[in-house]
């Protein structure tokens, strides 16, 4: 079912690339003080597209807003009614921080940014090449965005060469997104594969149930004249067309906490330390994967990084292997719509569910349907772990992620990935355990505890108990990336 | 073995008194809408065979989607319903809970049509039950004891791993078995833990079960032989005319799929907000829904039947943890209501409503559309079985929308969900038998 190629001009470059050329980034948080001016500023942005140029360009630029920030520009309510309920709530929402495990010291009131009058309007995020970033943010934040805007932060980021602050190689998994729309979505798949519908990432495009997710659509008139049509109401123009939801989170990261208490569990030996850190990850320091379910995964390109991504945890349902609550397993269990590979009648027998008896049977969703596109980056100085065992100085630099995805569904694939698997302390029938890194350690309803770490192995498994929390939650929140004619028509607003 | 039985009453709420049965149903609860277990009016915890419960105001704010059927849009008054899965005799229950809450459940009853203060209590609510169409329990014959009992089994297990870890670690699976089984028998005889053994199963139910058992074959076969006593009697006449009345029936139900309204607007944000506040405290969460049938006799009938087969297959087929390919429910009916016009979901079910609606659209789409399709408003099916729920933002608006807030809600056993249950049942499963084969004590060591 190939459709038209899509018009990569109309697409904020963020999407299609993560900017790996320009490693020097800053993303500026600010709220509207004088909606005309922002207006005025938005409209003459040179925001980066997605369209590919033969030299990548020295700096890139993209904008996004929160709801507050759409209303704040003067867009109509009927235009902000058509946008997700999550996106409209905010991830502050006191209810959506339970689901989101934003509980205890991760709470929105101890946020640093992203809560109440901490919610940013705007994000506008500036890459560049070494040396350049400071003149890009000179020529970006001056008078005229003085007079539009009141700056909130200035969230920087460290380059530090693809690896994330505990030590380890980041970002290796990521989603093929389908662009050429040639996968049908309706075929179901039977296995896990990479390649997932271009509208889980797109709003505008058919998502892997083959529909389309909320977004605004409005009529078309003057003031929409340069909106792209949507595609399943031809009558209508799509705000959200060749744009996307953007979720932010500063994830500070205790990066000597971390390394200490896997030493001490270790028994002070650093090597087993980093063995112990490598079974709550599922991968090496290096990146190299613990499984060894080798697969052909349709979708995954890895010539650079063989087998790297080429695996699936089925050979490994009870994780001797790689442990069920390692980091990498809970953010994507690497399953197919099916647990067991069956066709014809026994495939009939399956649904309906008259064979299943193992305990492991259909305890993870299938994972197509709850893909991101990370393009996060690391904020603080690299600490070797050898130096993070050592005393921290007085003055110790805050290090973390500044995690930033993107998905046209938040509900289904952001929140769903954070709050039923990572946070959830029954996932994959497990229990009294959290994510291995990002678990806020609190106690649930009925007393239990989430702060142990299992490792699953042939005879008994090997528990870790007593983790302490190693990430704390600073700040967040929801955003609207815009495609470019989107951003246009936003811009050109008014009350 | 003790069967699980679903109790509901219902009753009109005098609407003079509407604010205050809200103000006494939110004095029991400790986290919004979750009743405390030693609450004043009915401390739940008290009574041991209860699993789940709620009140529940029944208010179903879409009865104007009749209109989209050029139907006049009915009054309805709002009822309280009470109602949950016990272990036993739901009357049995219900004489329980009036002896033990009589007080409380008289202020909350009072607040209902034709309660006085003379009214004799237990009679009013057995006179007031509703039945299901079609319950579906997690479980079949495990007990409230039996769950508290293999929780503690299992932190007693762990305690001992925790503690023997080094002498354990080198031992074979069937050896690591036969000595923590050895010290839990051990705990047992101490009186550290219980490990009682299964009542006996009521004779009436077991032969009420069978002929349950029997009554769809039974159909089948009944359905088959008129059929075949019609066609030999009258071939030339029965055989085009049963095959036109199967078409005709296909047809319209076909022609009403294409054309009946769809109606999935979301829901107004202070209602999600409404339902999002008493959501997400425990593991499992409730689920309270109503709608109207379309009209006609086809839509009645397709669900009259699909929910007894739904009834059946959840007595016979799906007694062990699994409904379909979903883990993740502990309770579920469905009840009809007003002589069949309108149709209450009730569930009890674990993680978070999106990943409970995911699971549903992805594993038993199918079913949810044959059973729900029949209600006013719903996503676009094809065959009664294809897209409907498959249209994903749609059908979970459409849920969403026709979703009720439960005002109070009791868990037995929170923190648990059905896939903890089942876990720890069969830890317990492997105390109960002396010896094992080299692969069941290897699965066994691995559940701990």
């Amino acid at each position: 079912m190939s459709r038209d190629t899509i018009d990569f001009d109309d697409v904020q470059g963020l999407v299609r690339f993560g900017h790996g050329p320009l490693p020097e980034a800053v993303f500026v948080l600010a709220r509207v003080t004088s909606a005309a001016a922002a207006r005025a500023w938005l409209r003459l942005a040179p925001v980066t597209t997605a369209a590919s140029t033969s030299s990548p360009p020295a700096t890139a630029l993209q904008i996004a807003f929160t709801a507050q920030g759409l209303e704040a520009l003067g867009v109509p309510l009927s235009v902000r009614a058509g946008f997700s309920s999550e996106f409209l709530e905010g991830m502050a929402d006191a209810n959506r921080a339970r689901r989101l495990g934003d509980v205890g010291w991760n709470a929105p009131a101890q946020w640093d940014w992203g809560h109440e009058a901490t919610v940013p309007h705007v994000v506008v995020m500036l890459f560049a090449k070494p040396g350049q970033l400071g003149a890009l943010v000179d020529r970006t934040c001056g008078e005229a965005w003085r007079d539009a805007f009141e700056e909130l932060r200035r969230l920087g980021t460290a380059d530090l060469d693809g690896f994330e602050p505990f030590g380890f190689k980041d970002g290796i998994s990521q989603p093929t997104v389908d662009w050429g729309q040639r996968r049908d979505p309706a075929s179901g798949r039977h296995r896990y594969g990479n390649e997932v519908a271009l509208g889980e990432f797109l709003l505008g495009y058919r998502n892997e149930y083959g529909k389309y997710t909320d977004r605004p659509l409005v009529g078309a008139d003057a003031s929409t004249g340069g909106l792209p049509a949507a595609e399943d109401a031809p009558e209508k123009r799509d705000v959200g067309r060749n744009g996307t939801y953007m979720v932010m989170r500063q994830l500070r990261q205790d990066v000597r906490g971390f390394w200490r208490h896997l030493a001490r569990e270790a028994g002070g030996d650093e090597t087993a330390a980093e063995a112990l850190a490598a079974r709550l990850v599922g991968r090496t320091r290096g990146g190299d994967p613990l499984s060894h379910g080798h697969r052909t995964i349709p979708g995954v390109a890895d010539a650079d990084a063989p087998r790297r991504n080429q695996f699936t945890f089925d050979d490994d349902r009870a994780g001797v292997v790689c442990p069920v609550g390692a980091h990498i397993r809970r953010a994507n269990p690497r399953n197919g719509d099916y647990a067991y590979h069956e066709t014809g009648v026994t495939r009939l027998f399956a649904d309906l569910g008259l064979p299943g008896s193992a305990f492991q049977d259909d305890l993870v969703s299938a994972v197509r349907f709850h893909r991101i596109l990370r393009r996060g980056r690391e904020y603080g100085p690299s600490l070797a772990i050898a130096e993070a065992l050592r005393p921290g100085p007085a003055d110790d630099p805050e290090r973390g992620l500044h995690f930033v995805c993107l998905n046209a569904n938040i509900s289904r694939q952001f929140e769903f990935i954070q709050g039923a698997w990572l946070m959830s302390s029954t996932f994959a029938g497990l229990t009294g355990e959290g994510d291995s890194l990002l678990g806020h350690r609190q106690r649930i309803a009925g007393g239990g505890g989430t702060d142990r770490f299992t490792i699953q192995r042939d005879g008994l498994r090997r528990p870790v108990s007593g983790l302490p929390p190693f990430v704390r939650m600073r700040g967040g929140a929801y955003f609207f990336l815009p495609g470019l004619r989107a951003l246009r028509f936003l811009a050109g607003a008014s009350g | 073995m003790t069967p699980q039985s679903a109790f509901m009453v219902l009753a009109p709420i005098d609407p003079r008194r509407e604010a205050e049965l809200e103000r006494l149903l939110v004095s029991m609860n400790g986290a919004p809408g979750h009743a405390r277990a030693d609450n004043a009016l009915v401390p739940f915890g008290r009574f041991e065979q209860v699993h789940v419960a709620r009140f529940l105001i029944v208010d179903d704010k879409t009865v104007s989607d009749n209109g989209a059927h050029g139907i006049p849009t009915p009054c309805y008054p709002r009822g309280l319903a009470f109602l949950g899965e016990v272990d036993g005799e739901a009357e049995a229950f219900l004489a329980d809970v009036s002896a033990g809450a009589s007080e409380g459940l008289r202020a909350i009853f009072a607040c209902c049509d034709g309660f006085g203060a003379e009214t004799h209590l237990l009679d009013w609510l057995l006179a007031h039950q509703v039945s299901a169409a079609a319950a579906y329990t997690n479980w079949r014959g495990r007990t409230v004891r039996r769950v508290r009992e293999d929780a503690a089994l299992r932190a007693v297990l762990e305690r001992h791993v925790d503690r023997l870890a080094p002498q354990l670690e080198h031992l074979e699976p069937r050896a690591v078995h036969e000595r923590l089984r050895a010290l839990v028998l051990e705990d047992a005889t101490a009186g550290r833990i219980a490990l009682s053994a299964e009542a006996p199963t009521p004779l009436r139910w077991t032969l009420a079960n069978l002929l349950h058992l029997a009554s769809l074959p039974a159909a089948v076969v009944s359905v088959l032989v008129a059929l075949f006593v019609v066609l030999s009697r009258a071939p030339r006449v029965a055989l085009p005319a049963v095959a036109m009345a199967l078409a005709a029936v296909v047809l319209r139900l076909r022609h009403l799929e294409k054309t009946d309204p769809e109606l999935c607007a979301p829901p107004a944000p202070a209602e999600v907000t409404a339902l999002a506040t008493i959501e997400d405290h425990d593991v499992t969460n409730q689920f309270s829904a109503m709608g109207s049938l379309k009209p006609g006799p086809l839509r009645l009938g397709t669900t009259v039947l699909v929910l007894w087969a739904i009834n059946w297959a959840a007595r016979h087929l799906y007694t062990r943890g699994r409904l379909a390919r979903v883990r993740s429910i502990h309770f579920a009916r469905w009840v009809f209501l007003d002589r069949r016009r309108r149709v209450l979901f009730i569930s009890n079910y674990d993680g978070s409503v999106e990943s409970y609606m995911d699971d549903f659209i992805n594993k038993v789409g199918f079913g949810l559309n044959v059973v729900f399709s029949n209600g006013i408003g719903y996503p676009r099916t094809r065959w009664l079985l294809a897209d409907g729920c498959g249209d994903e933002r749609k059908f979970k608006d459409y849920l969403r929308r026709h979703q009720m807030p439960t005002q109070v809600w009791y868990k037995a056993y929170p923190g648990l969900t059905a896939v903890d249950l089942e876990r720890n049942a069969r830890l317990r499963r492997g105390i109960d038998v002396t010896s094992m084969s080299a692969r069941d004590a290897a699965a066994w060591v691995a559940l701990l």
